[in-house]
């Protein structure tokens, strides 16, 4: 009777625990599995001046009772051709990661002095990193135009204090990009960088000091090893979106160099060429997979140490 | 217990009017102590008396409020952790856990900047003398807790420390690990030479280790001794009570000679015979403390003279080695009794039996505070 029950109990349990995990399946399939398949067939259309945009794959021949696919390699031969994409794919790789180094750098001191101070400022802190969320991110980056351009607040003020004589070229700029970014993606770096710090049992460094390491010793030692990954983590999730970001090169970046998400934007809605946009688009997931392999490994090595 | 070469003429450790405040809280009181060179000393004491503090402020993480520490005659005030001639084994172990077994222990031997084959050397000296040198290339988690525990100390000794600090060294272990794991860390002590301060709640523990024990209870030390000193001659009813157990009884003073002394006690049908003269005022209010084993029980109805006790079995708890019986006096107060079960066979004395509890005037202990 006792194991019967217990039976019942487990059997429902574990088609909970399925149900459970279905969901995010589900989740994943609708909105990522599905689309990208179609972005993925769409990349190997011929472009048409109609609606939807682009030929179909696959066509049943009524006359010849057959069914014909027709395969466009072409999308892809622009983008190893055409150096446009070569260099802007290469432009928004080098973006992406010079402001990844940045926010790291930015992020980790901010991320280690939030995850040290006492649990009421922490919280405090956590909420101020989070506040800007509240606001939309395309009048945030707006608002930088107002204190970057030509006669914006910034070089008002430098000129007004008289350490600039000249208003500086701020606008339109990679360093406008990089503020962009670093601004936007910084809570990105300092999250997932906080909660693993915060997790760190404070006796190894004692440990560490007991035997003889100074506090900066220590640090290079013990601290940074074991916040790899949440290194690894803030950096992807930093990184990853930076390298297709089109928003901010837009209203704020350079116009003789665009990046990747740029042209994507401009070919699918600009030129309305949607394989090449979708050639485009897989191209950039190419390069973005060795990154997301590198965080899934990462994450799966986290839950193994956590496990322990 | 083992013979220690323990020299009473070397205070090597020296604390001197140490007192450690948290605020309003008073966690270290005024400790003054004295530690001989190659001793084991254990600081024992419940949660919250102050012992951890005190060995915090041996490894330098916690300073003194006011007083102070001297290590081979060095005063330690203002000396970071990371220059003090200490180490401790952590109640946690703290081992790192993105490193191996060697890499955690060559960690103290690399911040001293000893050369890479000297450490690599004295790593596997220091691994083979835990019995982990298989284990070298183990990280933590790989690892069993008893196997932890000698990383650990493995790590804490290879500086060859004056001072040795131990947080419940062995509060992480199962009983039978325990037991084993004591007696190699006493062989170790000795084959090593250092001195070693451990703190613990546990006196059976402190009693197998150490060469002498400090009782804390509120942030003071209240006794120091051995652990035979500890047990059969406790300074106070907390000494008594919180070492072993004690049938306590409280009592008037009616007979003081030099030689020996009797008590009325109000729970006793008996008077109490002491064999040896203590310091009180005539009159004065005392306790008796009898250990349970120092109690002799038969078979009986009714008991005559002192030290002689008529009363009933009411609880009896078989141990293997020995039985605990709980006897109601016929005062009505309940008695601990512990008798070894010397034979297999014998007809024990069972529930409901009346019994005659003595004990010899030799036994009792006198206690004022």
């Amino acid at each position: 009777m006792a194991t019967s029950t217990f039976a019942a109990v487990s059997t429902a349990l574990s088609a909970g625990r399925r149900l459970v995990t279905a969901v995010p399946y589900f989740w994943l399939a609708v909105f990522f599995a599905v689309p990208f398949a179609i972005v993925f067939k769409i990349s190997f259309s011929y472009m048409v001046p109609a609606q939807p945009g682009y030929a179909p794959l696959f066509e049943w021949l009524e006359e010849s009772r057959r069914l014909v696919a027709t395969f466009n390699l072409a999308n892809y031969q622009v983008l190893l051709q055409d150096s446009l994409y070569l260099n802007t794919f290469l432009y928004s790789l080098k973006v992406a990661a010079i402001s990844t180094v940045l926010c790291l750098l930015l992020g980790y001191p901010m991320a280690y002095a939030i995850a040290r101070s006492a649990p009421t400022t922490r919280n405090l802190f956590l909420m101020l990193i989070i506040l800007p969320f509240w606001t939309s991110f395309l009048l945030r980056v707006y608002a930088w135009i107002g204190l970057l351009k030509t006669n914006g607040v910034i070089n008002n003020t430098l000129l007004s204090l008289g350490i600039i004589d000249q208003p500086l070229v701020l606008l339109y700029t990679d360093f406008a990009v990089y503020v962009g970014i670093v601004y936007s993606y910084l809570p990105f770096m300092i999250l997932p960088l906080y909660s693993n710090l915060e997790k760190h049992d404070l006796t190894l460094l004692e440990a560490a000091a007991d035997l003889g390491a100074r506090p900066f010793k220590a640090f290079f030692k013990i601290t940074l090893p074991l916040s790899m990954p949440g290194i690894v983590a803030g950096c992807l999730l930093v990184f990853i979106p930076a390298v297709g970001e089109f928003v901010i090169p837009s209203l704020l970046g350079r116009t003789d160099q665009l990046m990747i998400g740029t042209v994507l934007s401009a070919q699918f809605f600009g030129a309305r060429n949607w394989p090449v946009a979708s050639a485009v688009a897989i191209g950039l997931l190419l390069v973005l997979l060795l990154p997301i392999l590198l965080f899934q490994r990462y994450q799966q090595r986290e839950l193994e140490a956590s496990r322990r | 217990m083992a013979e220690r070469v323990v020299d009473r003429q070397n205070q090597y450790l020296r604390i001197e009017s140490v007192t450690k405040r948290f605020g309003d809280f008073v966690a270290v009181d005024n400790v003054s102590l004295s530690i001989f060179k190659g001793e084991i000393f254990c600081l024992l004491g419940g949660s919250g008396c102050g012992k951890t503090t005190l060995l915090r402020m041996l490894a330098g993480f916690e300073s003194p409020t006011s007083g102070r520490i001297l290590i081979d005659g060095q005063d330690m005030s203002g000396i970071p952790p990371y220059e003090r001639p200490v180490n401790m084994m952590f109640q946690s172990y703290a081992l790192f856990p993105h490193m191996t077994v060697a890499a955690n222990v060559a960690f103290g031997l690399e911040q001293e900047g000893v050369a890479r084959p000297e450490i690599e050397r004295r790593v596997r000296e220091m691994l083979d003398i835990v019995k982990l040198g298989e284990f070298a290339k183990r990280k933590p988690h790989q690892l069993s807790g008893g196997q932890r525990q000698r990383v650990a100390l493995a790590r804490a000794l290879i500086k060859k420390p004056k001072l040795l600090l131990l947080d419940e060294p062995l509060g992480a272990l199962d009983k039978k690990l325990r037991e084993h794991t004591q007696f190699e860390l006493i062989n170790l002590q000795e084959q090593l030479g250092v001195t070693f301060v451990v703190v613990t709640h546990d006196q059976e523990e402190a009693m197998t280790l150490a060469s002498r024990i400090g009782v804390m209870n509120k942030g003071q030390i209240v006794q120091v001794g051995t652990p035979t000193e500890i047990y059969e001659f406790p300074n106070s009813r907390f000494v008594a009570d919180f070492i072993g157990s004690v049938n306590m009884f409280e009592g008037r003073l009616i007979e003081d000679e030099p030689g020996h002394v009797r008590i009325r006690c109000d729970d006793l049908d008996t008077t109490v015979f002491v064999s040896h003269g203590i310091s009180a005022a005539p009159d004065a209010r005392v306790f008796v403390a009898i250990r349970p084993e120092k109690i002799e029980m038969t078979r009986g109805q009714a008991a005559e003279g002192e030290n002689c006790v008529g009363g009933v079995v009411r609880e009896i708890a078989y141990m293997g080695d020995m039985s605990v019986y709980l006897v109601r006096l016929d005062g009505g107060r309940t008695v601990r009794v512990t008798i070894p079960n010397i034979e297999r066979h014998e007809e024990r004395i069972v529930w409901d039996e009346r019994v005659v509890l003595r004990w010899q005037p030799s036994s009792p202990v006198v206690l004022t505070q």
